[in-house]
């Protein structure tokens, strides 16, 4: 069979993904998450008074942990497959990712299985983050100036 | 190409599964299921590797025969190097041949066991596979806690080994043909719709399969095919309807029998050499003795894929082989 005729056959029938429910999910879910952020940020500049910037890098440190902590209790996949982006894209996300991969391959040796798998999935944000980060720094000083 | 056989039976077979297989449909028909995808091992790779040597050992139970009866073990598994099998096999001690022909190589393996008694080669061949679906999404896709959203498409790996024995002792079901496939490569790249990167395969097997035993498809009461799940099923049709004109209403697939793909969360059905593996040795076989069944293709299909292609943006290769299935009067 020529492969653009069959290309048609598995098109016809390939299921669409519900992106618009898809999205829907996401941005509820993750705009709860948001406000989850705003309201640790709140509480920890109130009840121990501190600056904001102080309170964020705590609300971030909470997040983190609970999303580690979930993911070891071995429930968040099942979040993450529910809200997909709405999971993945905020800082629970991250944690989510290097968790999961730590606990993968922890039987494989503390340096050649954990240590070398850890950021098998998170790498690519830290790598194309810092590359990012450089690129429009690099432009808010020539567009700018500083 | 095909074989033709005058004189190799399936004298027994064996099935053990994980804890989704045995909530499937299909539950009641296996020997043993496990509840925890562990199996009171320490990794996902020692947990196969015990489900295979554990249903090599539950079949010579069955047969009431010991290790030394067995001329050969022919068995293949999804890990990386054949691990699980070589691992089971260095327990078992009955001499190895391991084969590897991804999801397709529960036919595969009955092929050359076949082929090896028919010749009187060895008296007896024990044929096993396995797969495991955490090990499966460790190797071929991402940690098992992270379970990432995937499409519809995308299918589930069984997690279970069953396994064959074939002999020239008469017994109920003979195998009465193999046909080895070609690898069919039509320019897929998507690992997560592995139904429309194996149809192809199962179509020009199956096709080529009827062309050299001179039959009609209508010959077979059940033409099952390996894991292309729910759509790839419809692909595959679609494929043989427009390029063969043919009558597909006595196809049907392994991947959309071994689970509820309504009430369990297996996207598009199962997948895994196991799969058809288990639908076969545990109700296909049950089916045919008790006379609902007489004549059934199975038809095994494999992607050939690893992770380093498929991020290399290359194809995914397929191949397919067939064995054909009777009940002897």
């Amino acid at each position: 069979m020529e492969k653009s005729k069959y290309k048609q056959i598995v098109a016809n029938h390939t299921p669409k993904e519900n992106r618009l429910y898809n999205s829907l999910i996401s941005f509820i879910v993750g705009g709860a998450m948001g406000i989850i952020g705003q309201l640790l940020i709140e509480a920890y500049s109130y009840y121990f008074s501190i600056p904001t910037a102080y309170a964020s890098t705590f609300m971030i440190i909470t997040l983190i942990f609970i999303g580690c902590l979930f993911t070891g209790l071995g429930f968040f996949d099942k979040w993450v497959n529910f809200a997909k982006c709405g999971l993945i894209i905020p800082i629970t996300g991250f944690a989510h990712a290097m968790m999961s991969a730590a606990m993968e391959y922890r039987k494989e040796g503390l340096v050649t299985g954990l240590g070398s798998n850890m950021f098998k999935l998170a790498g690519s944000v830290i790598i194309f983050g810092v590359v990012s980060a450089y690129i429009f720094g690099l432009l808010r000083i020539l567009v700018i100036g500083g | 190409m095909t074989f033709k056989y005058k004189n190799v039976y399936i004298n027994e077979t064996s099935t053990i599964t994980g804890p989704f297989e045995a909530k499937g449909p299909l539950g009641r028909y296996y020997d043993k299921s496990y509840h925890d995808l562990y199996m009171g091992q320490k990794t996902w790779e020692q947990a196969e590797s015990k489900l295979l040597e554990e249903s090599v050992e539950l079949l010579l139970t069955k047969m009431d025969k010991s290790k030394q009866d067995i001329d050969i073990l022919i068995s293949g598994d999804l890990s990386n190097q054949l691990s699980s099998t070589n691992f089971a096999a260095s327990h078992l001690s009955i001499p190895l041949i391991g084969v590897y022909g991804a999801c397709s190589t529960s036919c595969l393996n009955l092929a050359i066991g076949a082929n090896m008694v028919e010749k009187k080669q060895v008296k007896n061949a024990i044929c096993s596979v396995s797969s495991h679906n955490s090990a499966a999404e460790k190797q071929f896709r991402q940690p098992v806690e992270y379970g990432g959203p995937k499409p519809k498409t995308a299918t589930f790996t069984t997690t279970g080994a069953a396994s064959a024995y074939l002999s020239q002792v008469v017994s109920d079901i003979k195998i009465d043909s193999a046909t080895i496939g070609r690898v069919i490569d039509m320019d897929m790249k998507d690992a997560f719709h592995m139904g429309a990167v194996m149809a192809p395969a199962a179509a020009e097997t199956i096709m080529t399969h009827l062309r050299d035993t001179n039959r009609l498809i209508s010959y077979y009461d059940l033409i099952l095919t390996g894991d292309l799940g729910k759509y790839g099923k419809e692909i595959l049709k679609g494929y043989l309807i427009s390029e063969y004109a043919l009558d597909t209403k006595n196809i049907d697939d392994s991947a959309c029998m071994i689970y509820d793909l309504e009430k369990q969360p297996v996207y598009a059905g199962g997948s895994g050499p196991a799969c058809i593996a288990l639908t076969t040795y545990g109700y296909i076989i049950d089916q045919m003795k008790k006379g609902k069944l007489n004549k059934v293709l199975i038809v095994a299909t494999g992607a050939l894929l690893s992770q380093a292609t498929v991020n290399e943006k290359m194809t995914i290769p397929a191949i397919s082989h067939a064995i054909s299935l009777e009940v002897s009067k």
